[in-house]
């Protein structure tokens, strides 16, 4: 048995919004194993992106504990979070988010740059994880050359490239026809199946219904 | 991150918007040249007249009526040729004391005419000030104690009135008195500004005379020992004083003229390079404004960077370096037109200019530090993003 790369114990978020405090997320426990592939699930304002926020490190919970990789990221400070993100969580946005001006193997590259990881490094693994998203023909180009689909495999193989133990991903089919979101999922699973953890955030049921747990947000915690 | 990587991230984002990138950059690159060009134009002319002043010999003293201090009005003199004859008497050598009687005056030649300034001396000029003749010869003693109505002219005035033909024997009147010209001098050139070559010199007795006077402005020593030029101007004072107790008299050396024209000099410069800085901190502005855009612009970016591993620290540097690269580029060529721009000035102006590495060197380091400076606002407000504001903003 490994040790759970989450674990959130009553975490909650409050957001102070000109003097008025609100919470966006009251009270939620849950472990993600190394193996798991979930989805979380709710509408807007369910508290699901603020969850994904605190889960991927880019925010941290106002009460309860939350440890990512085994660390409590309370004791962390900003610069020691960017470090854990980097190592342990990828993430995949439902608009990709990649630089415009720069190739497919670059952009897969970036983790790596604040890993001060050398040159020929960089290449040579951002050109075998695009080889295993199945872009082996696109190592040179440009965002705006590629279709959706092949952005977000791009995307995929950047938050593969530091090989962390958790993808998150946020709507990552929010942006594609059917059949390009069905290709993009197959492959999330077949990461899953290779020993990454993908968190799936959605309000697409049918996509939920294809993890193997749901969790179900509503005004802030989850729906037993 | 390192080093070197920032260095081309911060590289690639310039020149993906070049024509901003000019554009900020020519604030800088128009107060680099100005520091440059207007620096090298103000060392340019002390040098210049710092030259001239030397070229009048280290042992010169000059003896003017009246206090030397800056501020107090030009005093009438009341020397006359006794004084003179006193001071040589203190020097122990006649042919080492110059007099001088100055008075602008209109020579005519002919149908030509000059205004010259006409200076009444001894004999003994071209010894004291290191003057050297181009034709002719100059006043002898007799020339000066007979009175005798001849003149040598200065290298402008000579050209004046004479063009190419040759001066020497020729008639020409001062003040409408006629005198004949025994000499002319070589060319001196310009000092700030004034034509060093439009004089006459007559002698001091004829001038006198001519001017309806017997008085004289003043008197030059050339002192025969370096050592004791102290001793030698408090006892001519003295001698002075003592001959004159209701004026004041002052010996000035040709290091305290320095002393004044340098302390002159470097404060014109001074002010010369504050304007160009002005426009310097102007340009420096222009960066600040344009990174705080960048910034914005580039808030997804900064989100997703942060997102994928970027600390604080990766971001705020990718950004200083934008500054200081946009700053220290500027900075070359803002050299390179300075320095051409003080060529030019130099070879095609009247104007002396010098290029000194000290201005280069502190243009340089002025930009550089003015895009750390202008560019640790932006880099800071870039380094502090919250990622998750960050990611979500579109």
């Amino acid at each position: 048995m490994t040790a759970p790369a989450i674990v959130a114990t009553d975490i909650s978020r409050t957001y102070d919004l000109d003097g008025v405090s609100v919470p966006a997320l009251r009270g939620v426990s849950l472990t993600i194993e190394p193996s798991d592939y979930v989805a979380i699930v709710g509408t807007s304002g369910s508290g699901k992106s603020t969850l994904m926020h605190l889960l991927g490190g880019l925010d941290r919970p106002s009460g309860g504990t939350l440890l990512i990789g085994g660390r409590d990221v309370s004791t962390l400070n900003p610069a020691e979070m960017a470090k854990l993100r980097n190592e342990t969580i990828g993430f995949v946005f439902q608009s990709f988010h990649l630089l415009a001006r720069t190739t497919a193997r670059d952009n897969v590259a970036l983790p790596l740059v604040y890993r001060g990881a050398g040159r020929r490094e960089r290449r040579d693994r951002a050109t075998a994880m695009l080889e295993r998203v199945g872009l082996a023909h696109r190592l040179d180009h440009r965002p705006n050359q590629m279709s959706g689909g092949e952005q977000q495999r791009v995307a995929i193989a950047r938050a593969l490239v530091t090989d962390p133990s958790v993808l998150l991903a946020d709507e990552p089919t929010g942006n594609l026809d059917s059949t390009t979101g069905q290709s993009v999922l197959a492959l999330l699973e077949s990461l899953n199946s290779d020993g990454v953890a993908v968190v799936l955030v959605t309000h697409d049921r049918d996509v939920a219904a294809r993890a193997q747990r749901q969790i179900v947000m509503r005004d802030g915690v989850i729906v037993p | 991150m390192r080093l070197a990587e920032a260095w081309r991230v911060a590289l690639d984002a310039l020149r993906a918007n070049r024509l901003r990138s000019v554009l900020t950059m020519l604030g800088v690159v128009i107060g680099v040249a100005a520091v440059v060009a207007l620096v090298g134009i103000g060392t340019g002319t002390k040098q210049q007249i710092e030259q001239q002043v030397e070229g009048l010999g280290s042992n010169l003293l000059l003896v003017v009526p009246g206090r030397l201090e800056a501020g107090s009005a030009p005093a009438a003199s009341t020397m006359n040729m006794d004084d003179a004859d006193a001071v040589a008497r203190v020097v122990g050598d006649r042919d080492r004391v110059a007099v001088t009687i100055a008075s602008g005056e209109t020579v005519r030649a002919g149908s030509r005419s000059a205004f010259a300034s006409m200076q009444g001396v001894l004999e003994t000029t071209p010894t004291v000030f290191v003057r050297a003749l181009d034709r002719g010869t100059y006043l002898t003693r007799t020339d000066v104690t007979t009175g005798r109505r001849v003149a040598v002219l200065g290298a402008g005035t000579a050209a004046t009135l004479f063009g190419d033909r040759d001066p020497i024997g020729r008639q020409i009147t001062i003040g409408g008195v006629r005198f004949r010209v025994i000499g002319t001098f070589e060319r001196l050139g310009q000092s700030l500004g004034v034509d060093r070559d439009s004089e006459v010199h007559v002698p001091v007795t004829a001038a006198q005379r001519l001017l309806g006077t017997d008085r004289i402005d003043g008197l030059a020593i050339r002192a025969p020992d370096r050592e004791r030029i102290g001793e030698l101007s408090t006892a001519v004072v003295q001698t002075l004083s003592d001959r004159h107790p209701d004026t004041d008299f002052s010996a000035v050396t040709q290091e305290q003229i320095l002393g004044v024209l340098g302390d002159i000099l470097g404060v014109l410069t001074g002010v010369l390079a504050a304007i160009a800085g002005i426009s310097l901190l102007v340009g420096g502005v222009g960066v600040s404004n344009i990174m705080l855009v960048s910034v914005r612009e580039r808030t997804k970016e900064i989100g997703l960077r942060k997102a994928v591993g970027a600390r604080p620290r990766d971001i705020g540097v990718q950004f200083l370096l934008e500054a200081v690269l946009l700053t220290t580029i500027g900075g070359v060529l803002g050299m390179a037109l300075g320095v051409t721009a003080a060529l030019l000035v130099d070879r095609f102006s009247p104007v002396p200019a010098a290029i000194t590495w000290w201005s280069l060197v502190l243009a340089f380091g002025v930009s550089a530090f003015v895009g750390i400076v202008f560019g640790v606002v932006p880099a800071q407000r870039a380094g502090r993003l919250d990622p998750v504001v960050a990611l979500r903003t579109e």
